[in-house]
């Protein structure tokens, strides 16, 4: 499966030649575990494992959930306290599954400004990208849906402000959320619906984990350097790599452990810190919060989708130049939506050669400045939208835009990067010196 | 019953208007519950406290839809022996669907929902309310103080000036806890309104630390559970975390010349 040069699994018994002749799933588990990876790679490729955890315990607790939750508005936010209160270990059950969304997407987020940082989306690996971008989508979108189970005030009404960003699309945008909805506005045919695909996508978000794997598995990893592994030969290859297992797999188990232990004390001593209070309120399609919040992992794209209210001129030129068509409210839903694929967009939109961001001397600070960028967008998306809030935001999004279609391909022209070292086991030699003797 | 009926729906005409004024700062008072904390756990003896301060004040007007009286004798909560909590089931009707009658309850039925629409049900209160938001909305002090809703509840409690005004025919009370700072509910308590077996203090101050930490239990009823189960898995992950750090540094130590 790997360009990259390694051993390859030989069946040496009756049986595994039998089975390889017929099914050769063992020579694949072999390739896949024992696939060369660049050995510099640091402590920011260790959420990949994470994310693939998070996969699991979300689907594996979600299941459980699913055996005792209700999906009817009458009976939905009810049932979930029974698993709280009536089911044994459901408040673990329970509070690893909410706070499990919180962890994979943290972990996503690491795992993405990583690339972002060491141009992991450069080719070969362009593929691979986007691929994880269309995981983030189904992650986002599962995230939502989920958010909508529990049918707490801010499912009720989280699932009302995000439908209606459809409803925004002229013309056909209320007949589109409609359909979504099952009806004029959410109601029983929403939940069932939305349980429903909560359900189906994680399943297609395995799916495409595995493409994701096997998109990468076949570049190869990128690493710090951004210098790519030598494949001249065998034993050039084993210079810059060592196999998956057991190096990378007892290392990324040792990251996994450490942050679950900061997950298992979330749980243990603030479970609903991410949460937010009025989702123990039982949806009232008659009162509307106070403010209605996302949660955190939305907040940024929330605050981009606010940002753009009707008295920033470039809404208006929008709006004149279509004839109305483009409302404020649209704008915002185009400006979210994005924002997002911009960022699929980066690996055409940044034109540098060198890879890795650790030699691009001006990139680094821009890099630095996207990551503020993006806490400051999902604290003011957690604000009321008002001054200053709203003017923050509207200078985050144009930052955000700022960054992928204008910073980044004009860096590739402006900007003078260092030379990386040649090799990856030059990079290795020079954070571990081989002994004098060798 | 049917007086009950009538009575409801009148107040809650009344009341549910005093429930959408929202907006405005309101004072959370940072009180010291046992529960705090990594470590803390219920005051059994408050919880049954509290437990007799919702019965006599709360229950008449406030429901507890999703507690069931037979909890009074779990684990982690008032801690009540059997016969204790068939006596207090045996205190209140349940409305019975099979028989579409009222019947006295039995530790397998849930507490009185409430009696009206304007006095919300009280079960997740502690929940459903943060106290505490700072710095800037960032909710960071929640770290450290905790959410913040049973002292909400708390501070709703002693919150009131004596101040009263009447609006759209609702009296409403002023409240420095109170989102908005005018509620509908009438102040509550009082000094000595309730009265302890065992002779504890029964000043307001008392009384509403007490209910506030029984209906942290409604909201919570597994927060013991969860806090020696969390520290343990806490413990464990750390072990193994060490395990893991010495086998990978072991595994490892070849490559970057180390042994």
């Amino acid at each position: 499966m790997s360009g990259i040069p390694h051993d390859h699994y030989e069946p040496k018994t009756g049986f595994e030649k039998w089975l390889h002749e017929r099914l050769p799933v063992v020579s694949l588990i072999y390739d896949t575990l024992m696939i060369p990876t660049p050995k510099n790679l640091n402590w920011w490729w260790i959420w990949g494992i994470v994310l693939a955890f998070c996969l699991v315990l979300q689907i594996v607790t979600g299941i459980v959930l699913a055996m005792h939750y209700t999906p009817h508005v009458d009976q939905a936010f009810a049932s979930i306290e029974h698993i709280m209160r009536d089911v044994n270990g459901g408040w673990a059950i329970r509070y690893a599954h909410m706070n499990g969304a919180s962890l994979f997407f943290l972990a996503v987020y690491i795992h993405m400004f990583r690339g972002l940082f060491y141009g992991s989306y450069k080719a070969p690996r362009e593929i691979t990208w986007i691929i994880g971008m269309l995981i983030y989508l189904a992650m986002m979108a599962t995230g939502f849906l989920g958010y909508v189970l529990p049918w707490g005030q801010m499912s009720f009404w989280g699932a009302t402000v995000i439908t209606g960003l459809f409803g925004a699309i002229p013309g056909i945008g209320e007949p589109i959320q409609a359909w979504l909805l099952g009806g004029p506005a959410v109601g029983n045919a929403t939940l069932n619906r939305f349980f429903s695909l909560h359900y189906l996508l994680p399943f297609v978000i395995a799916g495409l984990v595995i493409v994701h794997i096997w998109a990468f598995h076949t570049t190869g990893n990128n690493n710090p350097t951004g210098v790519e592994v030598r494949r001249g030969s065998k034993e050039e290859a084993e210079k810059d790599t060592l196999p998956f297992w057991p190096y990378f797999v007892i290392k990324d188990l040792f990251a996994l452990v450490v942050v679950l232990a900061a997950f298992v004390a979330v749980i243990w001593t603030m479970p609903n810190y991410f949460g937010h209070p009025d989702n123990y309120i039982e949806a009232n399609p008659l009162v509307t919060p106070a403010h209605i919040v996302p949660e955190w992992y939305y907040l940024p794209f929330y605050a981009i989708l606010r940002a753009f209210t009707a008295d920033v001129w470039v809404v208006q030129i929008a709006s004149f130049l279509t004839g109305g068509i483009i409302t404020a409210k649209f704008f915002g839903v185009l400006a979210m939506f994005g924002s997002i694929f911009v960022m699929a967009l980066v690996p055409w939109l940044d034109t540098s050669r060198t890879r890795s961001g650790v030699y691009r001397p001006q990139f680094k600070w821009w890099f630095w400045l996207l990551v503020i960028d993006f806490i400051v967008l999902m604290w003011c998306g957690a604000m009321p939208a008002e001054p200053p809030y709203s003017t923050i935001s509207l200078i985050g999004a144009t930052y955000w835009f700022a960054y992928f279609l204008v910073i980044l391909p004009l860096l590739g022209v402006i900007e003078k990067p260092k030379t990386p070292p040649a090799t990856i086991e030059e990079d290795f030699d020079a954070h571990y010196p081989p002994k004098p003797a060798e | 019953m049917i007086k009950r009926t009538l009575l409801s729906a009148t107040i809650a005409l009344g009341l549910a208007t005093g429930a959408l004024a929202a907006g405005g700062e309101s004072h959370i008072e940072d009180f010291d519950f046992s529960f705090e904390g990594p470590f803390g756990t219920y005051d059994t003896h408050q919880l049954q406290r509290g437990l007799q301060v919702y019965t006599e004040v709360c229950a008449s007007c406030h429901g507890l839809e999703y507690v069931y009286y037979r909890n009074l004798g779990d684990h982690g909560g008032p801690e009540m022996e059997e016969e204790q909590v068939k006596a207090y089931a045996a205190l209140f009707e349940t409305f019975d669907p099979e028989i579409d009658d009222f019947r006295t309850a039995v530790p397998a039925d849930k507490f009185n929902a409430s009696q009206f629409d304007g006095a919300p049900d009280l079960s997740l209160m502690a929940k459903a309310r943060a106290g505490f938001h700072g710095p800037a909305g960032l909710g960071i002090n929640q770290v450290i103080k905790g959410m913040g809703g049973p002292e909400y509840i708390a501070s709703i409690l002693l919150g009131y000036t004596g101040e009263e005004k009447e609006q759209a025919g609702t009296i409403l009370y002023e409240n420095t806890a109170f989102p908005g700072g005018w509620i509908s509910m009438p102040p509550p308590l009082a000094d000595d309104l309730v009265e302890f077996a065992d002779g504890h203090d029964a000043d307001e101050h008392h009384l509403a630390m007490d209910v506030a930490a029984f209906l942290m239990w409604t909201a919570e009823p597994k927060m013991d559970t969860r806090k020696e189960t969390g520290f343990y898995v806490f413990v464990f992950m750390v072990f193994l975390a060490g395990l893991l750090y010495l086998t990978n540094k072991q595994l490892w130590a070849p490559h970057k010349r180390k042994n």
